[in-house]
Formats: C-alpha cells, structure tokens, sequence
C-alpha cells in the first residue's frame, strides 16, 4: 500500500500543472484578494476579504484541487490499463483505497500549511491553532478525495477535469462564502450554501483557526457525513470497475 | 496436475457469451497461444484466468487454485502483460519495475536485485531513468513484459505482445518470449500466423466465444487438411479461403 501510495505521490507531484493549482492558484488568489482587500474603502464596512476570512476560505478552496488531482490520476490509470494490471496483483481493496487516499492527503495537509503561513505574511495572527486549522483542512479534504475517487472511477480524464477541475471548485468557492457573502445575500442561495458542505468546511476551519472549538461539531458532523457518503459510492463505483467486466 | 485447466468457463456480457462453455488445458512449461479474430474471445479468457473479471459461470483452476475461490492466491503466482501497454508513465523504467516487484512482495533488497536483472535481460540498461511515457512503443513494450516477469511467475498471460511493434522488435521479443519456455507457462494471445508458429507448443483457435480445435500446429494442420496456418485457421473460424 506504501508503495502505491508513494508511486501515486510521485505521479502527481511529477506534473508541474498540478503543482500550480495546488500550491500556487491558492497562494495568487490570496495575494489578489488581499490587495483587493486593502482597496475597499473602511467605510465599506465590508470584512470578506479580510484575511480571518480569507484565510481559512482559501485553505478550503485549495483543498478541492485534491478532487482533481485523484480523479484525474485514477481515471488516467484506468483508461491506461495500468489499473488492469494491478488489480491482478495481489493488492487489496484497501491497498487500492489508501493508496489514492493518502497522499491526497497528505498534499491537503501541505498546500493548507502553506496557504496558512502564507496568511500570516499578510496579517493573519500567527498562533498554535494553525497547527489543529492545517489538519482541519485535511478532515475537509477528505469529501474531495472521495469525490476525485468516484469521478476516476466513472469517467474519462478528459471529464473528470471538467467536473472536478472547473465545475467543483466553482462551485466549492462561490457556495462556500470565500466569494459571495452567503449570509448577506440570504434566502434560497444561503439555504442551499448551508446544505452543502463547502459553507461547513470554511467554517469548521475558521473556527479551529480562532480556537472556538465549541463551534465545529455541527459543521465537522456534516463535513464527514458528506465524505462518508461519497466515499461509500466511490468504494462502490471502484470495486465495480476491479471485480467487473471493463476496467 | 495441469498448470491450467478450465471446466465450462463461461463470461456473458448483456446475454452474449464472450466466452462460451470453454474447456481447455495448459501444461507446465509450455507456451499454449490463442488464437483468434477480434471478438473471439481470447482476451476475455485472459482476463478470467488472471482474475480481472469473475465468470459468469464454470471455473478454471491454476496451479491448484480455483479463479472463483481462491483469486487471491491465484494473482500471487500470475501475472499479465495486457494488450494496451500499462506502464506507470511519470515512473522511470527502474521505478515501475521497483514498484511491482514490492507489490509482489518482494523486499527493496530483492526489488533492486530483480530489476537489474530484467533490465539487462530486456537491454533496458540505457533507459533505466527515463520516464515511461518518453519511451517508445517498442520500448514501452519491453518494460511492459519486464514488469510482468520481475515477480517471477509461475504462470505468464501475454496479450498481444507484438501487437504494434515494427519486425524488429517482434523479433527481439521473441528472442525473449523463447528464453522463458520451459520455466514459465505461458498463455499468448496473437492474431499473427508466424508469431504462433515460432513461439507456441500448442495452439487453441478460439471462435465465437469457444474452442475450434487445440493441439501442436503440425496437428491443427493435419486437422484441415492443409500446410498453411492460416488457411487452417481461416476455414475454423468460417471464414472464406
């Protein structure tokens, strides 16, 4: 499972493309906004790109790129037959699960420590609860992962980039209140903002990032209920592509 | 005991049978090829026999094993080059091999060990840090095969080896393919007439999802009545000579 693990990292990190959208793109848009951010007037009175807002929004939002990156690579080893091969391998299921799961992992924990500290050069209070805010950002990740598993397991690379690239980051970063204020425009958009686990995710990392850990359970509970969910039809849709008639 | 034996192996995919009531035996050692027109069913076969897709019906044991109840232990001493050629493209020919030899179980020790020796067995020595992906085709195909060699199976599924590869590399393949007899048995897939003739013990002609006729090309031709492969092999699969 290791090995696979560690050839998965490889792949990735090996494509300087993913490289940009998952460390770089979080990084520009948190200096953009920031400069955005120091435009509006103070009279605006208007905190959504203030940097205790912008922060944790853009770990969320560099976490969905870990939607693509394992879609992308599952569906490529899929349509590849390099897939073929190692499901008549002794591997296991779960060799198969962990090992497209944990480095995508471990890449979250990476790019929200650097969009985090990042912050930090431009404002952001520098304090022990990055530490817990950087793991939140991977429990996040994990609807991503589960999401990128079932796209790979379905689709072709070229759609998967579709869905998981353009379709499920747009609609991560204007449902989740990094873009568009939910609670201001209210109504139908904030109920299914509220519905969805993108508006949780920036919560449950704010909060941690401020230490009101008395306010997450409700937004970690949906969080995880959703990357259960898509990680029970991920598991589903792979197993039905390892033990069916094409691959 | 045969190394492989197939009891009324059978795959349908939405009411049509691939593979249909298949009964054959493969011996210890021997290179047994397959042969057969698009559709025949022969890579279906591979894929049920390596345990990458159950039967719909029937079995086949390998070694001892039964692909339906004990596919794990079958996946331990097997293994496929497949058809399309699967190399993990942003790994170095040294990585990719490295990689299945752990997967099979190998320690680093034995990994580095394994695959210096496939290297120089394949003449990959001067590509060993080189992306897959940067590889060509013929090259691709060697590491391919490598990579279904380093676990040191008892057993070698082959699909279309030579498919897409200049006369060259066919032959250089060959050379290679021929080394293995005798200690691995081996199952080939092929549409070429020469590559059966120069490589394989015995031969099936698969046609619709069933077994033609089996036995060593000198038979299948007495079978038909004929001195030519292909003429044998055209009238089996009702085709027009």
């Amino acid at each position: 499972m290791l090995l696979f693990a560690n050839r998965n990292t490889k792949e990735v990190l090996r494509d300087p493309i993913n490289l940009f959208f998952g460390l770089g793109f979080p990084l520009v848009l948190l200096v953009l906004l920031s400069i955005i951010n120091t435009a509006i007037p103070p009279e605006a009175n208007n905190p959504m790109f203030e940097i205790e807002n912008l922060a944790p929004g853009l770990s969320m939002f560099g976490s969905a790129f870990m939607a693509l990156f394992t879609g992308m690579l599952l569906a490529k080893d899929r349509t590849s037959s390099f897939l073929a091969r190692l499901f008549t391998s002794p591997m296991t299921a779960l060799d198969f699960l962990l090992g497209y799961t944990l480095p995508m992992l471990i890449m979250a924990i990476i790019q929200g420590a650097i969009t985090l500290l990042a912050s930090c050069v431009v404002g952001l209070p520098l304090s022990i609860n990055i530490i817990p805010a950087i793991f939140m950002t991977a429990v996040v990740s994990l609807f991503f992962i589960g999401f990128g598993l079932l796209a790979g397991s379905l689709m072709s690379d070229g759609a998967v980039g579709g869905i998981c690239g353009a379709l499920l980051t747009n609609v991560a970063g204007w449902l989740s209140g990094i873009f568009i204020p939910i609670d201001l425009i209210g109504g139908l958009f904030k109920k299914i903002a509220h519905l969805l686990p993108f508006y949780h995710g920036v919560e449950a990392i704010r909060n941690v990032l401020f230490g009101n850990y008395s306010e997450i359970t409700l937004h970690v509970m949906i969080v995880l209920g959703y990357a259960v969910v898509i990680f029970v039809f991920a598991i589903i849709a792979f197993r039905s592509k390892a033990s069916g008639d094409t691959v | 005991m045969s190394a492989i034996t197939t009891s009324q192996l059978t795959k349908i995919y939405n009411h049509v049978p691939a593979v249909d009531n298949l009964d054959l035996t493969v011996e210890h050692g021997e290179l047994f090829a397959l042969l057969g027109v698009n559709g025949a069913g022969k890579t279906t076969t591979i894929k049920m026999l390596s345990c990458l897709t159950k039967p719909t019906s029937g079995d086949a044991v390998v070694l001892g094993n039964s692909i339906v109840s004990a596919s794990h232990a079958v996946k331990e001493i097997t293994n496929i080059s497949p058809q399309e050629t699967a190399v993990a493209a942003n790994l170095s020919v040294s990585e990719n091999l490295m990689l299945i030899a752990g997967i099979y179980g190998q320690d680093k020790r034995t990994a580095k060990k394994s695959t210096h020796e496939m290297v120089r067995k394949f003449s990959l020595d001067h590509e060993l840090n080189k992306k897959a992906k940067h590889l060509s085709g013929g090259m691709q195909r060697r590491l391919s095969i490598a990579m279904a060699l380093i676990s040191s199976p008892l057993i070698l599924f082959l699909d279309e080896p030579t498919l897409g590869l200049d006369v060259l590399a066919r032959r250089e393949l060959w050379k290679s393919i021929r080394e293995l007899k005798g200690n691995v048995t081996i199952i080939l897939t092929t549409h070429y007439m020469d590559e059966v003739e120069a490589l394989a013990d015995r031969v099936g002609i698969m046609g619709n999802g069933r077994l033609k006729a089996t036995g060593t090309v000198a038979e299948i031709l007495k079978l038909k009545g004929t001195n030519r492969l292909e003429d044998a092999f055209i009238t089996l699969s009702g085709g027009v000579l």
